[in-house]
Formats: C-alpha cells, structure tokens, sequence
C-alpha cells in the first residue's frame, strides 16, 4: 500500500470536490460511514471491541488491575487509556518511538471518557486502601481515515460490556473465576468523539485516509447527553490552519443531530 | 477503426492471452504446477527434479512447454519502458527526485524534460508535491531514470491521482489498451494509468470523473474474471 | 506408554486445536493473514519491498526482513504494557530466522520486507500461530518464495507426545512434567526454520517428536493454502452465480 505523499493534485481535487459537496464514495460532507461493532475481541480482556468503520478497523480492550490510588483522588479508582499507531495499520506508521498521532489519539479518548464521567470511578475502591485501575487500549488494525472517532465507539462499547474481576485472598485478579460485576458505568452517557477536517473552505467529516491526508486543519469534540441536554467535554484542534467563528457556530449546530444518529446506532451494539 | 491508443499506455501482455477458456490454476509458493522433463519454468516458477514447482502466490499459466505464475498481488518492480506515475520530492542541481511508490527512488534529469527549462526555471516547471507521468529509461539498484520525452508523458495538471494494487494494471488496460479504452469511451475521460498502480483521471466534469475511478476500481478488484469486457458493458449501463 | 494420556480439552495425542486461516485481513497492507489455533489468534501484515531507512541498514546485494511480534496488551490475562519486551524481541529474531530460508530477496536489494505480527488472544502457542500468519502474508504480499513455512509447538506431558499445546498444558506439571518444543518447518521440504525448546526430554524422543511436527504441519500446510486461494476462488464461485 503506497505511502507516497499527498501531492498538490490531490489536495487540488478534494478541494474541488467538497466545494461541490461531492465525495468519491457518494456521501455528504457530514456523512458517516456505516459501521459494525462486535465484542469479545479477546477472552484475557475484561472487555473488548472490535469496530469496523467502513475500512478503518479498531480493536479496543479494557483490563482491570487493582493498584495504587492517585494522592490527590484517594477516593477514585483510576484510568489509563494507552493506544498505539500498529506499523501493520497502515504504511505510515513505522515501528520505532511514537510519533505525535499515536501520543494524541489515547489522549483524546481518555479525555472525552474522563471529562463526561461515562465510569463511576468513586465505586472502583477497594477495602484494603487499594483501587481498581481501569486500563483502555486502543489498537488500530487498519488505518482508513478517521481513527479518532472510530476509537472513541470501540471504547464505549468495550466499557459496557467490561466487568470487574474477582479477587482471590491475597488481593490479586483471580482469573479462574469468571467476573460477574459489571463495570460502574453510566448506561446514559456515552462520550462519542467527532471529528470536523478542514480543507480550503470545507468541512468534512468521517474522512478517509486519502481525504484526511489532504486536509489541514481537524477539531475534535468529545460529547454527552444527559437527558435532554448535550454536553461537550473535550476538544482540541490540531493542524496548522485556523477555523472561523462562523465555521464553530456552524460545527455546533451540526453537533446534536450527528451525536443522536450515531447514538442511534451505537445503541445496537450495546 | 483502430483504436487510438495513447501511447503512453505500456503494451502490456495480456494476462487473457490466448483462450479465453484456458484454465488457469492459483497456486502457492512451492506447490506442484506439472511434470514433466519438457516444460520449461518461466517468472514465478522453477524446476524441482521432474516437477514444475511456483515460486509466488499467483495464477499459474501453462502454454505449450512455458509455465509461468501471474502475480495478482504485490510490489511494482519497475522495469525499462514502464510508464509510471509519481511525485516530485525535491529537486537538485540538475534534476528532479520523484517518489514513485515503488522501493527505488526516481530521477527525471533536466535534459529529459519536454522542452529546453533554464536551471533557474525548474521550479517553475516542476514544484515539490507536483505530479507526473513518466517512462523509465534504466533502472540501476536503487533507482530509475525517468523522462518526460514521449506522447502522453509530462506534467499532470487537473483531474485526480489515486492507488490501485500494481499487478491489477494489465487488467486495467486490456488487451491493446482495449479496456481502458472502454472506460475513456463511457465516461469521456483522459486516462493515464502507471505500471506502479497509480492512475490519473481527468474528465469533463466532476460526476463523470468518480464515475471513471469507480470503473477502474471495480476492475482492479476483481482477479479471475473471463468475459471482463462483457461484464464491463454490462457495469456501464447499470452505474 | 500404555494407557492413552488424558488431555485436559480431551483432544487425541497428536490432533491440533481447531485452526482458523484467512488471508487479505488488513486492507493496507501488501500481504496479510490471521491463522488461529483454538484460543491463540495472531494477525499478521507485510509491507514491503520498500526502501530501507536509515541508509546506513541497506544492504546492496538483497532485501533485509525485518519481523517484529509482539502481544497486544489485553491478549494475557495480567496486562502486558505495551511495547514489545526482551521475550517479543527474540521471538521477533527467531521469526526471521524461521522465514529467511524459503524467501528469495535478491532481487530486492537495498529494501526491506517488514512483517508486523500481533497476538490478540493468547493460549499457548502464539510464536507458532505467528509464523504461520506471516507466512501467509509473505505469499500474499507476492514476496518470491519457494515454499509456505508450517509451525507448531509439539511436546511432552509427562511421557506422552503431543502435538499443539495449550496453555493448560504448558502448566503441566505431573510425572515428568511438560516440555514444549516451537517447530516450524519448509512446508514441502524436510528443512526445520525453527526449532526452540524448553523442559526435559531425551534425544530419542526429540527424533520421534520432531517426526510429529512434520506430520501434523501437512494439515497446516493445507489451511494456509486455502486461505490464500479462498482470495481468488471467491470471486471465481460468484462468478459461476
């Protein structure tokens, strides 16, 4: 698979082509690919996911260790999303130190996780001082676009189906006993992160990877639902390029309706 | 009427040669292809003992006394004549460097330009990022030697560039360029398509053009398919 | 050895846990597969030939293979951090050492073939499953090679000789205890890529074990063959439609 850089013709045509509102695979600009989530990844997981978002595909798993609580959140059980840019996803991820996508993507979940308080994290204490310590891992198999958003419905739905091991008498996981406790999560809040990519004038959503490499600028918003009021708990732009006011404004309007569409169909993988 | 082909398209050898209806065998490395003393072992196959043995994952071809292995997957090998589409990398004191997808890098001299370009013109003629199609001239271990003199050849300006798998390409073309010919014919487009699996497209207007990558994609998917051009009429009503 | 050994999952001597093949599983990439065995699933993709980085790595006669294994964090039931550690960097070596011998890489000098291998679930046997995964890619990625490569761990429980062991069994600790033995061979060929072992056995019986492992690579052999035709003889069937 080519790793050749995005060339001024490529750039040229997408440009051209979201001015129009047209993309290759037919969709709108704010269209979302379908997409299939399926569970138990891995049995030696807590919980696991595997979503398949046209041909980005995630793998997401959640394991729970007990450890030691943070000084300043002795009363909280703690969370670790980690992640990793597999060199098998894509040929432009090579083996080696991190590079900035790879820092970035793990970070971004964590915070739309942590920010909407999707887990209960004041009911992973334990009796002995000790917590639980709720690790996320996010692995990418292949890299068509838009691995953010991909990895953010892998998390929640790996989340929801986790639960909390058993302890044998020393303390530590029992793994000869399958776990029954469901994870303390909130059944109402799920933190779906959306991303906007700018190119020229456009903004576009769900890019794939041909269409993210020629675009300069990406926000992406972390968002809830409480009852009827939607909540945005994280954000970051990345990107050299800049975004206007009236292309904020136009990103908020467009934020409710795309986060009950897609919790519509998250809701079938639940 | 002969068909106009743009010389710019390799004459490929037909992977659909002779019948239509000659059976060919997928094979995997190291499995028996036939025996016999007669045969004689060509790409992607060897002799072990009696035995006519592949040596790549691909379509085994028997005809006559030649066996061979057609590769449906894998790497661009880049070979003299090829026509190949890259980008321009950076440009040095007397050329252009080009990533053409393949694991050698490309050189485009000044002297192998269209026209006569100044040494402080090259910018101009040819940026960082840029896109051309170009044929190779030699290729030495880590490199090919690229030039611009010949139809259809040059500096691709408008339409779009995107990836297919390199060893779908004669499939693409067709026998004698008759395939891509179709696609030109149905959707009114320029079509350039590289050996290394890139293929330019321009057309009239943007609907005609998705539509013509949608052809070549279409395609370039399918592996063992007789009739392609049946199949390909039959696609053209229907998208 | 009288009485038939009981295996825990109730499996013959020499049967292998049910094997999952499939080849093409990772879009991106040149080649790729995924090849289970029973619980232990490994994925595996190729890119590549393509140039080598740093210049000072190239080798101008042939193409370098570089493999790299390494579990994923939630394949084992205590997390592993990710990132491969000193266990995953020797396997990644002996994975390449089992690989280099069928592949013809003369013709690509100055690149590199990297195979990217990953453990999503793991219950014994994962350098093995890996190899198999890769040398499916290998041949889908259309690397030149004379022959697929076979792998299975064979062994010892106590004073029976099985083929594919289990996690359980690696445990295995009655009588003389287990000894787990990673094969891996030329499909068609009597050559061994790979031999690592571990336990307690005698010479004589490394020479029947290891006549074991060539037996039950034909089944493997004939797994991997189809998963790569299955991408071909598909499209062949809906055409027939």
């Amino acid at each position: 698979m080519s790793s050749m850089d995005i060339t001024n013709l490529t750039k040229e045509t997408f440009a051209r082509l979201f001015a129009a509102g047209k993309r290759f695979d037919g969709r709108g600009l704010n269209d979302i690919r379908d997409f299939e989530i399926t569970t138990g990844v891995s049995d030696k997981a807590e919980g696991s996911a595997r979503i398949k978002l046209g041909k980005t595909e995630v793998i997401v798993g959640v394991k729970l260790a007990p450890g030691e609580p943070y000084p300043d959140s002795r009363d909280k059980g703690n969370l670790t999303v980690s992640g990793d840019l597999l060199p098998l996803a894509s040929p432009r991820f090579e083996p080696g130190p991190p590079e900035f996508g790879a820092i970035e993507l793990p970070r971004l979940v964590d915070r739309a996780i942590r920010e909407s308080k999707m887990i209960d994290l004041g009911k992973l204490t334990m009796t002995n001082g000790k917590v639980w310590t709720v690790f996320v891992d996010i692995y990418p198999l292949n890299d068509d676009g838009n691995l953010i958003d991909a990895a953010s419905l892998g998390a929640i739905v790996a989340l929801s189906e986790a639960k909390v091991p058993e302890l044998n008498e020393l303390g530590n996981v029992d793994h000869d006993v399958k776990p029954k406790k469901k994870l303390p999560i909130s059944d109402e809040i799920a933190p779906i992160s959306f991303s906007f990519f700018k190119l020229g004038d456009s903004i576009v959503m769900d890019p794939t990877r041909e269409e993210e490499e020629a675009c300069d600028a990406r926000v992406t918003f972390g968002l809830s639902k409480k009852g009827k009021q939607y909540l945005i708990n994280s954000c970051q732009k990345a990107g050299k390029e800049i975004f206007t006011q009236e292309e904020v404004d136009k990103i908020m309007d467009i934020l409710p309706k795309k986060f009950d569409e897609v919790n519509e169909k998250l809701k079938k993988f639940l | 009427m002969r068909n106009r082909i743009n010389e710019a398209h390799e004459a490929v050898e037909n992977e659909e040669t002779s019948s239509e209806s000659a059976q060919r065998m997928v094979v995997v490395p190291g499995e028996l292809i036939v025996s016999g003393e007669d045969f004689l072992p060509g790409d992607g196959a060897r002799r072990n003992g009696e035995k006519i043995v592949a040596t790549r994952f691909g379509l085994a071809e028997v005809a006559g006394r030649s066996v061979k292995v057609l590769a449906i997957s894998g790497a661009f090998v880049p070979r003299r004549n090829n026509v190949v589409i890259g980008r321009v990398k950076d440009i040095t004191f007397n050329g252009w460097l080009l990533d053409v997808d393949s694991a050698g890098t490309g050189f485009l001299s000044i002297e192998e330009s269209p026209r006569f370009i100044n040494k402080n013109e090259m910018d101009q003629f040819l940026a960082i990022g840029d896109v051309i199609a170009a044929k190779i001239w030699g290729v030495e271990s880590k490199r090919m030697d690229l030039t611009l003199k010949g139809k259809g050849l040059g500096k691709l300006e408008g339409g779009f560039i995107f990836r297919v798998i390199p060893s779908r390409v004669p499939r693409i073309i067709g026998r004698e360029g008759s395939m891509v010919g179709l696609i030109k014919e149905k959707t009114g487009c320029n079509i350039t398509v590289g050996q290394n699996g890139w293929v330019w497209i321009k057309g009239n207007d943007i609907d005609s053009e998705i539509r013509a990558r949608k052809a070549v994609e279409y395609i370039a998917d399918k592996v063992f398919i007789t009739g392609l051009t049946d199949k390909m009429e039959d696609w053209f009503q229907k998208n | 050895m009288t009485k038939e050994f009981k295996r825990p999952d109730g499996r013959k001597l020499s049967e292998l846990r049910p094997i999952v093949a499939k080849a093409g599983v990772v879009p991106n990439a040149d080649g790729s597969a995924m090849f289970a065995f029973g619980k232990t699933i490994a994925i595996a993709a190729v890119y590549g030939p393509r140039l080598l980085h740093p210049q000072h790595m190239q080798d101008p006669s042939t193409a370098i293979l570089r493999c790299n294994y390494d579990l994923l964090s939630f394949s084992v039931s205590d997390r592993k951090k990710p990132g491969p550690n000193r266990r995953a960097q020797e396997i990644s070596k002996v994975t390449e050492w089992a690989l280099l011998p069928v592949l013809d890489l003369k013709e690509f000098p100055n690149t590199v073939i990297d195979v990217q291998i990953y453990i999503i679930q793991a219950d014994a046997g994962t350098r093995t499953a890996g190899i198999n995964a890769a040398s499916m890619a290998l041949a889908h990625a259309g690397i030149p090679m004379r022959d697929l490569v076979c792998s299975v761990a064979v062994g010892k429980l106590d004073k029976a000789l099985v083929a594919d062991l289990s996690k359980e069994e690696e445990d295995f600790e009655e009588g003389e205890g287990a000894t787990d033995f990673a094969v891996a061979k030329v499909a068609n060929s009597d050559e061994f890529t790979l031999l690592q072992l571990d336990g307690k056995i005698e010479p004589e019986t490394v020479k029947e074990v290891t006549r074991l492992a060539t037996d039950v690579c034909k089944e493997i052999y004939e797994a991997q063959k189809k998963a790569l035709k299955d991408l071909v003889d598909n499209e062949r069937e809906e055409k027939k439609k």
